[in-house]
């Protein structure tokens, strides 16, 4: 072996070991925190977190029914307002790529996205909260759907900017008018990785404690309705965290381990819906 | 011959912004007869295929200038609807294009948007399409399979049955064989001699052996221009231009 190729090995003998190195650095947190949250979380986890509302104080036992009901509406009230926003967004981008218009839009989305939360809880407080002066569910869900919005226009165009050019021109060829080719062939194409960019996003907004401090509130009761302050699943293990009281902790873990797990149940719902439309796309 | 020409070109130029990229095309198309455009790469026979069903619209800054008529009318009149055009213009492309659909679905699109929703109906021009194409065979237990899984050669014949389906009267090929191996080109070949007993058929290839083989008038493009073109025999055996001969011997190109 030449001194030359021996020099070679070496070097990319240490940068491999560097880049394992990386990865295990970055998972060190990931594992710590998965490990922390079940070890507290499962434990604390059992039917009643899901059937019960919170006890008063002082009353040991009860859950968190009304805030698992209120995050999934508060999900939902996002979704259906940032979902067909962003694709209609989205799909205006990766249509007219080279505008002036698009180009700003392109931007603020980016923008959008840098955008610290609590600066859109702020926001929908200003517009949906003070005029009407009462929280709701509706200001909470327009939160989090004002974050959605950047991730799903952003998604949405760079997936069907990879639809191949001849797809667009067989439709075309076919007598297809320009709407028809993006409706019918370019964005199903596209379906499986816009569905999977949707469900990212959701889980992300699914998270977020502080857009909702100020818009949703928080709500000790059952609540449903849209006009109404409403519990959430991180505002209460926020307030439950920094209570006094045992029993309050170990329900706020139980959360976290909840909220843990519908992401995790997102991201697989997500690719399982990916594996499904593309073994439809492909054989 | 007497008929008038199905596609007759005069003077048409055409621009890629300001890049002139034709040079005064005047052409006439037989009907019912294949027209094979032959010519060294970026000499435009691409441009100019793309011109007549004014597939060309899509790319901003291109721009057609001159005449091309399909039976008397201009393809670039201002009364002309580009969807109605396309409709009685089909295009096969160099590479096959399938839509990520069932087999069914791909023949249907054509009909499904012209608004045909009868089952039966469908049914029937999808099976006579499919058979046209040759394709019928390969492909009938399995028609609401993805049209994906099937072969390079069977996509393209199934792009070409996807053509045929809203029954156009002129079929326009660019290289639809290029990109497939000598039995699926084969097999390509068989199927556009035998449509042009319906079709008026403009294929690009860069094949000369391919258009010697399937056309029945040519016409070799060099540098954005018409140099030669005429009868199939005359071109490839005794063509007036030493250009037309130098390429079609393979001196060059």
């Amino acid at each position: 072996m030449t001194a030359n190729l021996r020099r070679r090995k070496i070097y990319s003998g240490i940068f491999e070991t560097l880049c394992a190195l990386a990865v295990v650095v970055a998972l060190i947190p990931l594992a710590m925190i998965l490990f922390y949250v079940i070890k507290e979380g499962f434990g604390a986890l059992n039917l009643d977190f899901f059937l019960h509302m919170p006890k008063p104080v002082g009353e040991s036992g009860g859950g968190m029914a009304n805030a698992i009901a209120g995050t999934l509406i508060l999900i939902g009230i996002a979704a259906a307002f940032a979902v067909p926003v962003g694709c209609l967004c989205g799909i205006h981008l990766s249509e007219y790529p080279g505008t002036k218009f698009s180009s700003i839009v392109r931007f603020a989305a980016d923008v959008l996205n840098g955008v610290p939360s609590i600066v859109v809880g702020i926001f929908a407080y200003g517009i949906l909260v003070l005029p009407v002066k009462r929280f709701s569910a509706i200001a909470g869900g327009v939160a989090l759907g004002l974050l959605m919005i950047p991730i799903v226009v952003r998604t949405t165009e760079e997936l069907l900017r990879l639809v191949p050019g001849g797809l667009r021109e067989g439709a075309l060829a076919l007598g297809a008018t320009r709407g028809r080719a993006v409706f019918s062939v370019i964005v199903p194409a596209a379906l499986p990785g816009i569905l999977t960019g949707i469900l990212v996003a959701l889980a992300r907004v699914a998270g977020e404690t502080a857009p909702l401090l100020f818009t949703a509130f928080n709500n000790r009761f059952w609540s449903t309705s849209l006009t109404q302050p409403i519990a959430s699943l991180t505002v209460q293990v926020f307030t439950y965290a920094i209570s006094p009281y045992d029993d309050w902790h170990r329900q706020a873990w139980a959360g976290a381990f909840l909220l843990v797990m519908m992401i995790l149940a997102l991201s697989i719902l997500a690719r399982l819906a990916v594996r499904r439309l593309e073994r439809m796309n492909r054989s | 011959m007497n008929d008038d020409p199905k596609i007759s070109v005069r003077d048409f130029d055409f621009f890629y912004g300001a890049a002139k990229v034709l040079h005064g095309i005047s052409l006439d198309i037989p009907a019912r007869k294949v027209t094979a455009l032959i010519g060294p790469s970026g000499c435009g026979k691409s441009t100019f295929i793309r011109s007549i069903n004014r597939m060309n619209d899509i790319i901003t800054d291109a721009r057609g200038k001159g005449t091309i008529l399909i039976d008397g009318t201009d393809v670039y009149g201002s009364d002309t609807d580009v969807v109605e055009l396309r409709r009685r213009v089909g295009m096969v492309f160099q590479k096959s294009n399938p839509f990520p659909k069932s087999i069914y679905d791909n023949v249907a699109y054509g009909l499904r948007i012209g608004g045909m929703r009868n089952k039966r109906q469908l049914d029937d021009i999808i099976e006579r399409s499919l058979t046209r194409a040759a394709l019928w065979h390969e492909v009938k237990d399995r028609l609401h399979a993805s049209a994906l899984a099937l072969s390079g050669g069977q996509q393209q014949r199934l792009c070409i049955a996807r053509a045929l389906a809203v029954d156009p009267e002129i079929l326009l090929m660019d290289e639809p064989a290029s990109a497939l191996d000598p039995i699926a080109t084969s097999k390509i070949e068989e199927l556009i001699y035998e449509l042009k007993d319906n079709y008026t058929i403009v294929i690009v290839t860069h094949n000369m052996q391919q258009a010697a083989r399937v056309s029945d008038r040519t016409a070799f493009f060099m540098l954005g221009r018409l140099v030669e073109e005429g009868d199939k025999n005359t071109i490839f055996t005794n063509p007036k231009e030493k250009m037309t001969e130098d390429y079609v011997t393979g001196r060059f190109g």
